[in-house]
């Protein structure tokens, strides 16, 4: 550019954990402040009371507590799925159609298999049928990517909605009663593949698994051999490969774990939870948890806040929209709000502006950027 | 017999927004930004034009100009859209925040705007309508040539469809001479496929992300509001807009990144929709039909990468954000 400017833009080093932190927190309450504004707006009720309302629908009740952990262990168990492939910058946003696919898997072992087995093999093999298919749905895309370098965003999203169709077909098949379109409680008499209950609530389970494979994702990521190499193929393949790692067996391996943990969820939804599949059972976390995983700059531990925040606002927003009568989706714009300013504040937090002053003008050689290399990319 | 004469024009009025869309997205992509936010854009497009129609039928009783009704709507369809663009460039081409993300949370945003309000609009508005029907507005949108129904099946295919079915395939057939053939688009191309050697070509990466991006949401918008105003008959109900932003993705890859292939296979698709109507077949095979859509685009992409010829890849750079100082 030929014009001076009165700034530019520069990388930041590494920021102190505590100072990029404290800019998220900001951008998050300035978002807050921004959604308490538009709400006014729409209800005229006074800002404090909306934020009370926000807190009692997510934690008013026990039950209401409950479903947040459901939720938030659900979504935390997506992100910590996708993250691993886009620590090596491979957009797998197909994890809608992981769940989905796995959710199916699950669902047809309970039905087909529920009076032909014991019910503790009945459980092993649809654990086994949800990890295998969520897995192969993840494959197919990174086949490809590694083998032929098709682009891994597009087909992952497309492969999303065959399994959306798939899902649809087979609950149309096996609808009960007929002619409803749901296929309804599985074995609700039985409880034939159900998985075991612990303690009061048919959550409990679901959270402790998920808290599990929080700690040990965390673990692979940071002190495997198999973390490093994920990391390397990210920073830069050519270097992944002038080191000796094979770019594409560690693409397929990373992503047969990236579908098996989503199959992990679609197992827990439908085993666990849900008794039952429908086209929405996955409910758009496929996408959010890539959010998340963002958020958390693809860190397991700051997932579970990540995670907690939107739940936290979905549920919140979705209390606000019964008491003042508001439509449902409400909670989406709030949510789409602050993920906005989440997304812009992280430039604060990457780069910096130098401000000229006027002495600055004509300066020799002044704090112009040296130039060269190729564009390069992050996330 | 197949019957061709019923099935195109249904066909081809399930294939125009996802025209729209598809055209929008590609003069994105072909910018560098890959723009998840689609369907999100196709939702504030469509609501944007109810918003603007439902005011302008209120505030008229029902007495319409047809003139005020076509430009109101299309005018703040236009408007609703454009915003949703430039947010999308600010986060990504400005802040150079993730595109995967920011087109996610758009999405998000963008379809919980259209049925909040769609939802919300009477409510908010304390009309004592029972819901929004804008059948004025409607009839002015899917207005044909008067003569189309006495010319008998070439009538029925080729002239039955509202203006802005025309007006999809002109801005398809204008946008892909522009790309190919002129100078404007080569720069634009250059700027996708590798943004520092165009930067140091003397090109303002910036502005013409910012152009394409921009331009590219409001043509997409415009697919929502033929969506809500023709296709539906000026009726909006939350969610009936459905999955077609994606299939507009899917559109792109499908074909190979070029806005006048874009105008025959809309009409696949749009046909592919809805073959199932057409077919004798169980209420459970329909949902098999609709998949074909996604099952081909797939294999496009597969056939694409192996084949490796140079014209049929995706833009070299989609997806990357262009930081000059970090080469």
């Amino acid at each position: 550019m030929n014009k001076e400017r009165h700034f530019h833009i520069s990388r930041r080093k590494e920021l102190p954990w505590y100072r990029a932190w404290a800019i998220r927190g900001a951008a998050i309450v300035l978002a807050l402040l921004v959604c308490a504004l538009v709400t006014m707006l729409l209800t005229g009720e006074d800002p404090l009371r909306i934020y009370a309302t926000m807190f009692a629908g997510a934690f008013g009740t026990a039950r209401k507590a409950w479903v947040l952990g459901q939720n938030l262990a659900i979504l935390l168990c997506i992100s910590l799925a996708v993250t691993p492939a886009f620590r090596m910058r491979f957009w797998n946003i197909g994890a809608e159609g992981q769940v989905l696919i796995s959710a199916l898997a699950c669902a047809a072992c309970m039905i087909l298999l529920a009076d032909r087995v014991p019910n503790w093999l009945l459980i092993v093999i649809m654990s086994a049928a949800s990890i295998l298919a969520g897995a192969i749905w993840a494959v197919i895309p990174a086949f490809f990517k590694a083998r032929f370098q098709t682009n891994e965003t597009l087909f992952t999203l497309m492969m999303n909605y065959v399994a959306t169709q798939l899902v649809a077909y087979f609950v149309i098949v096996w609808e009960v009663p007929k002619g409803s379109g749901t296929i309804g409680i599985i074995n609700q008499s039985t409880q034939a593949g159900w998985l075991p209950q612990i303690g009061d609530s048919k959550y409990l389970l679901n959270i402790l698994v998920v808290g599990v494979l929080t700690i040990l994702m965390f673990l692979y990521l940071n002190y495997t051999k198999h973390g490093y190499e994920i990391a390397v193929v990210g920073e830069s393949e050519r270097t992944a490969r002038y080191v000796g790692i094979k770019v594409d067996r560690v693409i397929i391996r990373t992503l047969l774990l990236s579908g098996a943990l989503c199959g992990v969820a679609g197992l827990l939804l439908v085993g666990g939870t849900d008794h039952t599949v429908t086209t929405t059972i996955a409910g758009g976390r496929g996408f959010t948890a890539v959010m998340v995983s963002w958020l958390a700059k693809f860190n397991p531990l700051a997932m579970i806040f990540a995670s907690f925040l939107l739940v936290f606002l979905g549920r919140g927003a979705n209390e606000i929209s019964t008491v003042f009568s508001l439509n449902h989706s409400f909670g989406d714009i709030l949510t789409g709000v602050i993920l906005f300013f989440i997304i812009g504040s992280e430039f604060f937090i990457n780069y910096q502006l130098h401000f000229r002053s006027e002495a600055d003008y004509g300066a020799p050689g002044s704090e112009r950027p040296t130039e060269g290399g190729k564009g390069k990319a992050h996330v | 017999m197949f019957d061709f004469a019923s099935f195109i024009p249904r066909a081809v009025v399930q294939g125009i927004p996802l025209l729209f869309g598809a055209t929008g997205e590609t003069l994105t992509e072909k910018s560098g930004n890959l723009n998840l936010g689609i369907p999100g854009i196709m939702y504030v497009g469509g609501i944007s034009g109810v918003i603007g129609a439902f005011l302008y039928e209120q505030s008229c009783g029902g007495d319409v100009v047809p003139a005020l009704a076509l430009l109101i709507p299309l005018l703040s369809c236009l408007a609703g859209s454009l915003l949703m663009g430039l947010l999308y460039c600010f986060l990504t081409v400005t802040l150079r925040a993730n595109q995967n993300v920011t087109g996610l949370a758009m999405t998000t945003f963008g379809v919980g705007f259209g049925n909040f309000f769609g939802g919300s609009l009477i409510k908010l508005t304390g009309s004592a309508v029972p819901s929004i029907a804008l059948s004025a507005t409607s009839s002015v949108f899917s207005r044909s040539l008067p003569f189309a129904a006495d010319l008998g099946w070439f009538g029925q295919v080729f002239l039955s469809y509202g203006f802005l079915a025309y007006l999809a395939v002109a801005i398809a057939l204008v946008a892909a001479f522009v790309l190919r053939r002129t100078r404007l688009g080569l720069h634009l191309r250059a700027v996708g496929e590798n943004p520092a050697t165009a930067d140091a070509a003397g090109l303002n990466i910036t502005r013409y992300k910012y152009a394409a991006t921009c331009l590219g949401s409001m043509v997409a918008g415009l697919g929502g509001l033929y969506y809500v105003m023709d296709y539906a008959s000026g009726v909006w109900s939350n969610n009936a807009f459905g999955d077609r932003g994606w299939l507009a993705i899917a559109l792109v890859i499908f074909t190979v990144w070029r806005p006048n292939l874009a105008v025959l296979a809309s009409i696949l698709f749009g046909g592919l929709y809805i073959l199932y109507l057409f077919i004798p077949s169980g209420m459970a095979d329909k949902e098999l039909y609709k998949m074909l859509p996604y099952v081909v685009t797939i294999v496009v992409l597969i056939l694409s990468s192996v084949r490796k010829k140079k014209e049929n890849q995706p833009p070299a750079s989609l997806g990357l954000p262009y930081f000059r100082e970090e080469r």
